[in-house]
């Protein structure tokens, strides 16, 4: 679904965190370009 | 046979501060950038009187319970709730300190020569009448001013190379600085802001820590051990967050006969702090231990703007400090167990993702002492004042965390889904902690379930506590550590 394409990734901690939406892009096929999670606290 | 182990009393104290809150770490950062925003901040500050009153204020110190908050409609910033703030300056729990008996604590807090705190002579004798007004402090001696220039009183305007200026209200009581000496003279851990900070946290964790004494009718020389479990880190260029600051609040209170170590894990500390003591207790190396929490002058206004730009009134305003006593069984205060897998803690190997995190330190610990989600009266996770963090588009951090709770309870077969809202309206409550880091991590709620459980309306109560170890940026983990407290069976025996 998304071969091709580059992605940002923006998380927070008491949210969802960047690395479960990078999990969840990456199987859909994309590259991760940045990953970041925010503790907002 | 181990030892069971109790957390027999505790101790919650909030110091108003409105007058520190340019020191915070985001106010301080964005003066630099606009030369105007003292004058904006000063403007949006509140009185010692709204402070006091704030509903989640009085929370935290236990003057109305956290289901009483639930029901007080917000923003709780707009209600009169307290009409009388002489009376409620002091709770069950502790107290709220005002701007200039903070700063009476601070510098009693001082112990370097040449000092830190460089108090202007006129005002000393105000800062030591109000340690002598102070029924915990009463006995506390400030430092004579050898030394001091005379010529202080005249320095204006304050200039950073002569220090920090501290002030309440208009009244200008001194100067903090860094240290001085030869040996820290270029050492940027001992600058005078880096300083203030680990000093504050000392002061506000004394604070704390002889509340603590108080409430537990306890001689300081009884304590046998300190954990400190703040997030300051303190110590030179060549141990930076070395520590020692268990040892310094400890010296402060005349816990003489005491040892004592810091403990370092984020927001979590404290929650490990309170199972390390407990599992000192129950083997006996020590008999009574304290955890203390000092406070975080670096937050203090860290969602500033988001008020500003409301025009509503800068609620981070308050340095928050706690204590807890951790003794063996004395057939009243509640049982923390520790043993068999009761508590709560994620493996590396399952700490990057959310659900292995409540998988591992919300669904193992119940499972190990054979209990369900639902065999929980309370739990207690990140407890931040939803008014402070969803203002600054953060969202409501406890509400968050009791829907991954419920998501939890739901996938273990625990619950249904379509029970989820009505069962987080009943283990849940709303977040009365202030943005203090490893304050409001789950233990907030400690003092109310020891009220709770002593008049037979609470069995267990669960805290769940986070951590953001990728902070360090040395990692991607995320961290949970939970524990859980239950009503001591003797209570039940003896009401039998």
């Amino acid at each position: 679904m998304l071969e091709h394409k580059k992605v940002i990734v923006f998380g927070e901690r008491d949210d969802i965190s960047g690395n479960t939406v990078s999990t969840c892009l990456q199987a859909a096929g994309a590259e991760i370009v940045y990953e970041s999670t925010a503790c907002f606290v | 046979m181990e030892k069971i182990a109790v957390i027999q009393s505790c101790s919650y104290c909030l110091m108003h501060l409105p007058d520190l809150v340019r020191y915070g770490s985001k106010p301080r950062r964005e003066t630099a950038l606009d030369p105007n925003l003292p004058e904006k901040l000063q403007a949006a500050l509140r009185s010692y009187e709204e402070a006091v009153s704030y509903p989640p204020n009085q929370t935290f110190i236990g003057n109305i319970s956290p289901e009483k908050l639930a029901d007080i409609p917000r923003p709780w910033f707009r209600q009169e709730f307290f009409s009388s703030s002489v009376d409620s300056c002091t709770g069950p729990f502790g107290e709220i300190l005002d701007q200039e008996g903070f700063l009476a604590l601070l510098k009693a807090a001082d112990i370097l020569t040449p000092q830190l705190f460089q108090v202007i002579p006129s005002r000393l004798s105000l800062l030591q009448g109000r340690l002598i007004q102070h029924p915990l402090f009463c006995n506390t001696s400030l430092q004579t001013t050898e030394g001091e220039p005379s010529a202080l009183e005249k320095q204006s305007p304050p200039s950073d190379s002569s220090g920090l200026p501290l002030k309440s209200g208009n009244t200008l009581y001194g100067y903090f600085h860094g240290d001085n000496r030869e040996e820290g003279r270029d050492d940027e851990n001992l600058s005078a802001h880096n300083l203030l900070e680990n000093l504050c946290t000392k002061a506000s964790g004394a604070l704390a820590l002889q509340w603590l004494l108080h409430r537990a009718d306890l001689e300081p020389e009884k304590i046998d051990f300190i954990i400190s479990c703040g997030e300051e880190a303190c110590g030179d260029r060549y141990q930076r967050g070395g520590g020692g600051m268990a040892k310094a609040m400890g010296d402060m209170c005349g816990c003489t006969n005491a040892s004592g170590m810091d403990i370092k894990n984020f927001c979590a500390a404290p929650a490990n702090a309170l199972i390390t003591a407990a599992a000192l207790v129950s083997s006996g190396v020590y008999r009574r231990v304290a955890v203390v929490g000092g406070g975080s002058l670096a937050k203090l206004g860290m969602k500033f703007q988001a008020f500003l730009g409301q025009k509503m009134p800068i609620l981070d305003d308050c340095l928050a400090s706690m204590a807890f006593l951790v003794t063996a069984d004395d057939r009243k205060s509640p049982w923390i167990r520790i043993g068999q897998g009761a508590t709560g803690t994620v493996p590396i190997n399952a700490s990057t993702t959310d659900e292995q995190v409540f998988l591992h330190y919300l669904l193992h610990p119940l499972q190990n002492s054979g209990l369900n989600c639902r065999q929980i009266d309370k739990y207690a996770p990140e407890l931040h004042n939803p008014e402070i963090m969803e203002f600054s588009g953060a969202g409501d951090v406890a509400g968050k965390n009791y829907r991954k709770i419920a998501a939890t309870a739901v996938m273990a077969g625990h619950l249904d889904k379509a029970e989820m809202k009505e069962w987080i309206k009943k283990i849940g409550m709303p977040g009365f902690a202030p943005t203090q880091g490893h304050i409001p991590s789950a233990v907030p709620y400690i003092g109310h379930a020891m009220v709770a459980m002593e008049a037979g309306k609470m069995e267990r109560a669960m805290f769940l506590a986070r951590a953001s170890l990728f902070l360090n940026r040395c990692t991607r983990l995320l961290d949970g550590v939970s524990f859980i407290l239950e009503r001591n069976p003797h209570l039940k025996r003896q009401e039998e």
